[in-house]
């Protein structure tokens, strides 16, 4: 009994703590990216060409050009019509936020650097709820920045890179001319790309700046399920005719990177699961075995081969029911444990410790695969030695 | 309690044990009855089928051939719920080896059947069981755990535990092998008493002569058939 209780602590710990750490990191990831580009953005218009085009002629030789535009579409830059556009969204009971962005390319400089950076126009209110920028922000104030138009939020690398702190100025060149702004807030997603050169400033400077009065951005949207983003993308360009990116296919060679790593650690994750399960059904399996005599003699005083299952189904019950919850807190020890191992990793997120997932899915798995494992383990071999004779087992144990 | 004195009646009782060269006719063909009130002796060399018998007519084993019959109804060939019916209220079983639940004291291994019986309440069967116990002579001993007594012990918790429910039938397998002198005659004029006064019907395999010689009926057992 302690034995095979032993085994399912440690079979429910084990598979809790494999499946908390196989998932931490692209977890982590997905949060991440989510935090910064959203669920969904909406770009370029299409524009239908009718397969393909009489472009000229070239009377002189008589030989007519054709230019095709790929899968007879054609992209206008922009959203042109933001407004209507996120009313429609609107529609949608799964879009939880609608951010206009405008984006152009600029060169910043501090007193003595000068940096190639992107200019992000937005409205505070719209982008944080599409975003996390808030959390992100590790310097400054975001209410400075949504007072003042001449304000900016750059990313931590890049204020690294021009030695620039918050309360400093810096340059931002166009080419057609220079303006000058002050640093609002400093943030730091974790994504390298992002924080080393984005710079995001309100959604009518960055048009006056830009000289893009109206159209031209995008919309980044939020959407309550991430997972169903493809789907959504996919209906939202045929229903508006603009070319719309799932998060999954933007990032989908970091996704890549993750299932690569997901199947490398699977199979080290069914290897713990085999074992632990094997553990597991060991144990009892051996427990019942040793039991088969107890058995025969409470059947040879009258016993019921019910009677014999309700004992077993109820042994199983309490060992389920202990083992599960001594095996959950075992797995919620090592999981807290392995997420105070020290790792700093920066690129495509930021973390200092190793990164766990914590999810009560994993807790539910285990403790299904424990009912599995102590149903086959315990009451199929109870059942079974309950349906022999008494007299054959006890011929087997006594000879 | 019906007044036709065989409790126990056994028709051409055939047992064939293992499998395909193995197999073994252990059991050639016994036929006997068995009446109340009276203490019978099986006796035989060792291998001749005594236990074999006995799982029989306890309802623990099948025959392969022939009939059993307890109290005038057939039994060998009967429902499993009947078999474990019969088991509980009116036989009593002692193994040669002497099977206690390990992990439950020597009253509440006394207890088991009466339980399963549900006919007394719960203070009524502790009193009956440490009565039992008792009189094989362990009564101080009631709640000590089953393997933390002797192997002596053991066996006399067995035979505690074989008459709770007052059974019609005792089937004792060597019940007095583990046991001195003293214990043993203890027990054999326990069998004789509950056999005369109660009218059970007791039987005892045993390879103690002086035993044996003391039983009122005796069954000798020779290579699966009855020797005289
Ligand atoms: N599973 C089996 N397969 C084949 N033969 C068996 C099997 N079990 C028992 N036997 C044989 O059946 C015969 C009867 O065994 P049983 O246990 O009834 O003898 P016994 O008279 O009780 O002997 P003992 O006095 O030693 O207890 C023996 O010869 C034994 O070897
Ligand atoms: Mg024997």
């Amino acid at each position: 009994m302690m034995m095979s209780l032993m085994g399912i602590i440690f079979g429910i710990g084990f598979f809790v703590l494999a499946q908390a750490q196989t998932s931490g990191f692209e977890s982590f990831f997905k949060r991440t990216i989510l935090g910064v580009n959203g669920s969904i953005r909406i770009t370029d218009r299409l524009q239908e060409t009718l397969s393909s085009i009489m472009a000229s002629s070239d009377e002189q030789s008589g030989v007519s050009f054709v230019i095709s535009a790929r899968e007879g579409k054609q992209y206008v830059e922009g959203v042109d019509y933001p407004d209507q556009l996120r009313e429609a969204l609107e529609d949608f009971p799964e879009v939880t936020g609608v951010s206009e962005v405008l984006e152009g390319r600029i060169d910043v400089t501090s007193g003595f650097r000068a940096q190639p950076a992107r200019v992000y126009g937005i409205r505070l209110k719209d982008h944080i709820r599409v975003s996390n920028l808030d959390d992100h922000l590790i310097d400054g104030q975001l209410s400075n920045f949504e007072r003042d138009v001449n304000s900016v939020l750059i990313g931590s690398l890049l204020a690294r890179r021009l030695e620039a702190k918050v309360g400093d100025y810096v340059v931002i060149r166009t080419g057609q001319e220079d303006r000058r702004y002050q640093i609002a807030g400093v943030y730091e997603t974790g994504i390298e790309d992002v924080d080393k050169q984005r710079i995001y400033m309100q959604l009518g400077e960055a048009r006056s700046l830009l000289y893009k009065p109206f159209g031209g951005a995008f919309l980044q949207v939020n959407i309550a399920n991430p997972d169903k983003a493809p789907h959504l993308a996919a209906h939202m360009e045929r229903l508006f005719g603009h070319h719309v990116v799932s998060w999954q296919e933007r990032e989908q060679v970091w996704l890549e990177v993750f299932r690569a790593l997901k199947v490398s650690s699977a199979i080290t994750v069914s290897t713990i699961i085999l074992i632990s399960g094997l553990g597991m059904f060991n144990t009892l399996a051996m427990m019942v075995m040793e039991k088969n005599r107890d058995i025969a003699i409470l059947r040879s005083m009258g016993f019921t081969r019910r009677d014999i299952a309700e004992i077993f189904i109820f042994q199983g019950g309490i060992i389920l029911a202990l083992g599960t919850a001594l095996g959950s807190l075992c797995g919620v020890l090592a999981t807290y444990g392995i997420s105070k191992i020290p790792l700093h990793i920066r690129g495509v997120f930021s973390t200092d410790r190793f990164v766990v997932e914590w999810s009560w899915e994993h807790y539910l798995y285990a403790a299904l695969i424990a009912s599995i494992v102590i149903f086959l383990a315990s009451i199929i071999p109870a059942r079974r030695a309950a349906r022999l004779e008494p007299g054959s087992i006890i011929r087997g144990t006594s000879l | 309690m019906s007044m036709d004195p065989s409790v126990l009646r056994v028709d051409d009782l055939h047992r064939w044990l293992g499998e395909d060269e193995g197999r073994v006719h252990v059991l050639k063909g016994l036929t006997f009855s068995v009446e109340r009130s009276n203490v019978y002796g099986i006796v035989g060399p060792s291998g001749c089928g005594k236990s074999t018998l006995l799982y029989l007519l306890g309802l623990l084993d099948r025959p392969d051939q022939g009939e059993i019959w307890i109290e005038g109804h057939p039994m060998a060939y009967g429902s499993d719920e009947d078999r474990t019916r019969a088991r509980n209220a009116l036989i009593g079983f002692v193994f040669q080896f002497h099977f206690l639940l390990p992990e439950f004291t020597a009253l509440e291994n006394v207890m088991l059947p009466m339980q399963k019986l549900g006919k007394l309440s719960q203070p009524e069967m502790e009193d009956y069981a440490q009565g039992l116990l008792a009189e094989v002579g362990l009564g101080a001993k009631s709640h000590r755990m089953a393997r933390h007594l002797s192997g002596g012990e053991q066996q006399r918790v067995a035979i505690a535990r074989s008459l709770a429910n007052d059974p019609a039938v005792l089937l004792t397998d060597e019940p007095t092998g583990n046991l001195d002198v003293k214990n043993s005659d203890l027990v054999f004029d326990l069998l004789c008493k509950l056999a005369h006064e109660r009218g059970q019907a007791v039987l005892m395999v045993t390879h103690n002569n002086d035993l044996a010689g003391r039983c009122d009926r005796l069954l000798s057992l020779r290579d699966g058939a009855f020797a005289d």
